[in-house]
């Protein structure tokens, strides 16, 4: 079974969803990145979503971009994205790297795909790379034993809804709302929506909802429909405002403490 | 329908395409759609409303109508004769898309999107620009087809170029200066793409090049294709035959693949795309992505871009706004690699030594984009010599340049304007007087020009 699919499936055995918690490689820079990673994984977090600098974040809000675009200008690479991997894998979590498509293809799919595997890696989600364009990626997963991670998004078609699921291993990322990522006030009935529409479509995949989600309150809303909770916008601004590991390990316990309150109250 | 032979007499252009991209937008390896899955709706609603729209009989007779009354095309060739002693003494005629209404080819995309957006219902449109010339086609055709329209800006563009910030404000357009990444078209691009994806409802994406996700490299082609069809048969029409070369200045390429498309069957003529070459490609500070990029993926299509070892864009830099872009179309890149087209730099100094000298020969003032393209005939020109008949897309006008080039010539501080670079005699004209060395003052030349 796949890493990240067992661990989520571990969540759900206790009754919760699973807490995912992305922060980009070298902001403010590489070392305290992964210290915050590791802040996450010591604070409850079950999976780390190991953001690729790049220098064109399209589906990125401008939290992210700030962040990364420090990163970019350092020269942050994937050298330095594979030890975030190791040093993620090493504390305890599910390392996944969430990258576009170019860092990848620049570094080599295939042989991203096997250090990846190397480094203790469970796979890879590709924001801009939807299983149309991902012959390559799709082989090169396969045979390095990792899994995908696809988006679905509230204008999906049913039809594609279900191309998309079936060639996800792991999980299939639902973003929430026709947008880019931030934190939002409310998350919507759209993701529960597109959550129910998914489900429909693969029935054994889990499915987590990402853009959006800041705080306990907004995590336990979605853990009660989902099966993984993704924050982003919200930990990078930890960093970004300076509060450093003590705020992500603060952000991880509020965040843990939500995606449990839902299993006690549903 | 997949034929590569120019529209017959009475055919209408959009019609006739050549035998690529493919189904899903691939140029051979190229194109393509590399975006979020939130826009791939989107997409496949433009494409499929886009087909229809083009063999629909109503719209091919509504844009052959704007075109017509609107643009004010078909657009003359004009042969300029003095400029052409710069060029080895070959023959040179100017495809002149600067005299459309708005001033540059990028209305003729335009009109063809917002009938488009009319047609699947949205509201309002957004736009990147560079050089602002597709923000101001894009705000002049809402205002004309009243369709609400924000236009995304790189801040170090809304300087350089404000007399287009101007122009679009007036037409009623919200423009926003883009302070991300490197603040110029690539980024404006980023933010279009983030306005999509929230206003997808509501909003039309009118892109202004042949880049980007599929279906936007195939359909503005098809609706820039119109000046390469026209310039064909003018050029049959008052030569008897074809020309042999046809350059055109590439940014994101659409000008370029425009007049291109019309003689891609035609073996004899080379189509010679010219990139900004900045302060030259081995400084790195250039905007050529074909001569000095590599394949990979930006803005929602694979094709040769200006990118470093970890796959991060590289910023661009170029004098022309218009062609200061890390990428470029799918297409070009797909016409490099099969060896049909081929690709120059040309240096900021060379662009603006050729933009003055059609001024002063032939009272011209082109953008200064279009003229890379006249840069690239006179080093042609000298190449192949006087038997050569060389036909120029003149993309656009240069009357929102004038600021640059008053600054790169030292013109503006000065009471008493010299007559400038070097042309006052015939003899120094016909030496190509105006050498960088001798009297053009770049930037750094100072008061000394
Ligand atoms: C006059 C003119 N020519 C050329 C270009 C470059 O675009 P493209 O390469 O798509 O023709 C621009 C872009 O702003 C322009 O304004």
């Amino acid at each position: 079974m796949s890493l990240l699919a067992s661990r989520i499936a571990a969540a759900k055995a206790e009754g919760r969803a699973a807490l995912i918690a992305y922060l980009p490689v070298g902001y403010p820079d590489v070392e305290r990145s992964i210290e915050a990673m590791v802040a996450a994984v010591e604070a409850g977090a079950d999976v780390v979503e190991i953001g690729v600098p790049y220098s064109d974040p399209g589906m990125d809000g401008p939290v992210i971009q700030e962040a990364v675009d420090v990163a970019v200008r350092a020269g942050v690479g994937m050298r330095d994205v594979l030890r975030a991997v190791e040093a993620v894998a090493a504390a305890g979590a599910v390392a996944v790297v969430m990258s576009y498509w170019n860092p990848v293809e620049r570094y080599g799919v295939e042989r991203f795909a096997a250090d990846l595997a190397a480094a203790g890696g469970a796979g890879a989600i590709t924001p801009d790379l939807i299983p149309d364009e991902a012959g390559e990626w799709i082989a090169a997963s396969d045979r390095a034993g990792l899994d995908r991670v696809f988006l679905v998004a509230p204008s999906s078609t049913e039809a594609r809804l279900r191309s998309t699921t079936a060639a996800c291993r792991g999980f299939v990322y639902a973003a929430s709302t026709m947008g880019v990522t931030g934190t939002r006030a409310t998350v919507g009935d759209a993701a529960e929506t597109l959550v129910g529409r998914t489900r429909a479509a693969a029935p054994d995949l889990a499915v987590c909802v990402g853009l959006g989600v800041s705080d306990g309150d907004q995590a336990a809303e979605v853990a009660a429909f989902a099966d993984g909770v993704i924050v982003g916008s919200a930990y990078v601004r930890e960093l970004l405002e300076g509060r450093g590991p003590d705020g992500v390990r603060a952000l991880t316990a509020d965040l843990a403490e939500g995606v449990r309150r839902a299993a006690v109250t549903a | 329908m997949t034929t590569t032979s120019p529209p017959q007499p009475g055919e209408l252009g959009l019609l006739a395409r050549p035998g690529w991209p493919d189904a899903t937008g691939h140029f051979g390896v190229f194109g393509g759609r590399f975006v979020p899955e939130a826009l791939i709706a989107a997409l496949d609603e433009l494409t499929e409303a886009y087909e229809a729209m083009r063999v629909d009989p109503a719209f091919l007779e509504e844009f052959a109508r704007l075109q017509r009354d609107y643009t004010g095309r078909p657009s003359p060739v004009t042969e300029v004769p003095k400029f052409a002693e710069h060029c080895g003494g070959a023959r040179v005629l100017l495809k002149r898309e600067d005299l459309n209404h708005t001033g540059s080819h990028k209305i003729n995309n335009v009109l063809g999107q917002a009938l488009l957006t009319r047609r699947i219902g949205k509201t309002r449109v957004i736009a990147e620009t560079g050089a602002g010339q597709h923000g101001v086609a894009t705000a002049t055709a809402a205002a004309l087809m009243g369709l609400s329209c924000t236009v995304y800006m790189g801040e170090e563009d809304t300087r350089r170029q404000a007399l287009n910030v101007a122009r679009m404000r007036l037409l009623g357009a919200e423009v926003i200066p883009v302070t991300t990444g490197s603040r110029t078209l690539k980024d404006a691009i980023n933010e279009a793409f983030r306005d999509w994806v929230t206003n997808v409802e509501t909003t039309n994406y009118v892109f202004g090049t042949v880049a980007g996700p599929h279906p936007f490299p195939a359909m503005v082609r098809d609706f820039q294709r119109v000046i390469g069809d026209e310039a064909r048969a003018q050029v049959l029409e008052r030569e008897g035959r074809l020309p042999d070369a046809v350059l055109a200045c590439v940014g994101g390429g659409s000008n370029a693949i425009g007049i291109f498309t019309a003689f891609v069957p035609d073996e004899g003529v080379r189509l010679v795309g010219l990139e900004a070459a900045g302060d030259g490609v081995e400084t790195g500070r250039h905007a050529a992505t074909i001569t000095g990029g590599s394949p990979g993926v930006l803005h929602g299509a694979r094709s040769y871009l200006l990118q470093d070892d970890n796959g991060q864009t590289i910023e661009s830099h170029s004098i022309s706004a218009g062609l200061d872009y890390p990428g470029v179309g799918p297409e070009h890149s797909y016409l490099h690699d099969i060896g049909r087209a081929e690709y120059r730099p040309v240096t900021d100094a060379a662009a603006m030594e050729a933009f003055a000298l059609l001024c002063r020969t032939e009272g011209i003032i082109p953008a200064i984009e279009s003229a890379h393209a006249l840069a690239g005939a006179m080093e042609l020109g000298r190449e192949l010599g006087p038997d050569a008949l060389l036909l120029v897309n003149l993309s656009g006008r240069g009357d929102k340049d004038v600021e640059t080039a008053s600054a790169w010539f030292g013109l503006g501080d000065r009471e008493e304007v010299d007559p400038g670079p070097g042309l006052d005699t015939d003899q120094q004209a016909t030496e190509g007087a105006i050498s960088n060395d001798e009297a053009v003052a770049g930037p750094d030349a100072g008061e000394t020009a």
